[in-house]
């Protein structure tokens, strides 16, 4: 089996690397690939849309339905992952554990009793360890300046590298971190699953919502110059702003189902410990 | 002599990614552990963004954000000043889907685990035609 496997994609290689023969040299100027409709991109995108960054422009003007099914797709990804994974009405264990924050006391609960409302106590698993203090507090001191890093990319991703799918991943991985270096109840705590659902739906529906307004203004689908009546400036100027709009609804999705589907995999859809 | 020399420099990034397309295809075809032949999909994924990242690059030009774009009066842009920005585009897309579809892929292997208690291919077959 591993003789045929091997045959086969030595076989495949060869036809590629033969291929490559009738290839353009790397970095051509006058390949096919920078000859037909990149010109157009490169040379009318500041008078069209007035973004300078035109991989941005690209992204959600001329290309911005493959964008909006980018998005589904992600969207239908976490759904995915919470369809596989999810239990959904895990029974709660007899015993519950709570553990006295300040003096590191750990209590079990019997079923049925109560503790007393208190913030003091924190629910533990009984596969708890302890976080390491000193991860503890440089990830507490780091996640902040790493959301404002992430909204500046989703900010900024008209004029510099960046935008919705960037600026929502590091959004995203800042949630995860705290996951990561706390425990995923923590992380949960702070990012319910009820809003990632919600907030993963809502940046889908920001970017269709986007589009489907433009139709209602009389103009095509995803065409942002029809809302130049709406924001009140020329149509060339809409368009970046409408770039700005559905970037926005990007990131949101983007981040929301990044920490969705972390949240799934990790703990196996029992949203306790986690890793 | 210098024709082949030529050509290797005009062409190894191909080559490059071709290897590692090949590793990621053995990988899928032949590991026997599906979190194996995860993680070979995803190097199969990199090869083709590699790729298509390279066909985008100009000599002599630069990243595809105009420069001086406001408020330095109107200039000409040239084609030639500026990378081909459509296969970033395209990739850009790609990586975030790579990481969302990795999701369902581990998601999947997790359900696998918890039917049959291994993630050996093997020996899943094994379980399924003994039923």
């Amino acid at each position: 089996m591993k003789i045929i496997a091997l045959i086969s994609v030595i076989l495949a290689g060869a036809l590629l690397v033969y291929a490559t023969v009738d290839f353009p040299a790397w970095a051509d100027p006058a390949s096919p690939a920078s000859t037909h409709l990149s010109p157009h991109f490169i040379e009318k995108t500041m008078e069209e849309t007035s973004v300078p960054n035109i991989v941005t422009a690209v992204l959600a003007d001329y290309r911005s339905y493959d964008t909006m099914y980018e998005t589904t797709v992600i969207f239908a990804a976490g759904v995915a992952c919470f369809l596989l994974l999810r239990i959904p009405r895990r029974k709660e264990p007899g015993e519950r554990l709570y553990r006295h924050v300040l003096t590191g006391v750990t209590v079990r609960v019997k079923e049925g009793a109560k503790l007393p409302p208190s913030d003091d106590f924190e629910r533990i698993d009984t596969l708890w360890t302890p976080p390491d203090l000193i991860i503890k507090t440089i990830c507490r001191l780091l996640i902040p300046f790493i959301q404002l890093f992430g909204l500046y990319v989703i900010a900024h991703g008209h004029h510099s590298p960046g935008g919705g799918f960037q600026g929502g991943v590091i959004l995203g991985a800042s949630i995860i971190m705290l996951a990561i270096s706390h425990d995923l109840r923590t992380a949960v705590q702070r990012m319910r699953e009820k809003v990632d659902v919600l907030l993963s739906a809502a940046g889908v529906f920001i970017y269709a919502g986007t589009g489907a307004l433009c139709v209602l203004l009389g103009l095509n689908f995803l065409d942002y110059s029809a809302l130049a009546s709406v924001l009140y400036v020329d149509p060339v100027t809409a368009r970046s702003h409408g770039i700005l709009i559905v970037e926005i609804g990007v990131g949101i999705a983007v981040m929301a189902t990044i920490i969705w589907i972390y949240n799934n995999v990790s703990s196996g859809g029992k949203y306790d410990e986690g890793l | 002599m210098d024709d082949l020399i030529q050509m290797v420099v005009a062409k190894y990034n191909y080559w490059i990614y071709t290897t590692l397309m090949m590793i990621g295809l053995y990988a899928m075809i032949a590991k026997n552990n599906l979190v194996k032949k995860i993680v070979g999909m995803s190097i199969f994924q990199t090869a083709i963004i590699l790729f298509y990242v390279s066909t985008g690059a100009k000599k002599g030009a630069t990243i595809p954000i105009i420069e001086h774009a406001h408020g330095a009066g109107t200039h000409m842009v040239h084609a030639v000043d500026y990378i081909n920005p459509l296969p970033h585009v395209l990739m850009l897309t790609a990586i975030v889907v790579a990481v969302a579809t990795l999701g369902v892929a581990l998601a999947l292997a997790i359900r696998v685990y918890d039917r049959y208690k291994t993630l050996e291919e093997d020996e899943i077959l094994a379980q399924i035609s003994e039923k």
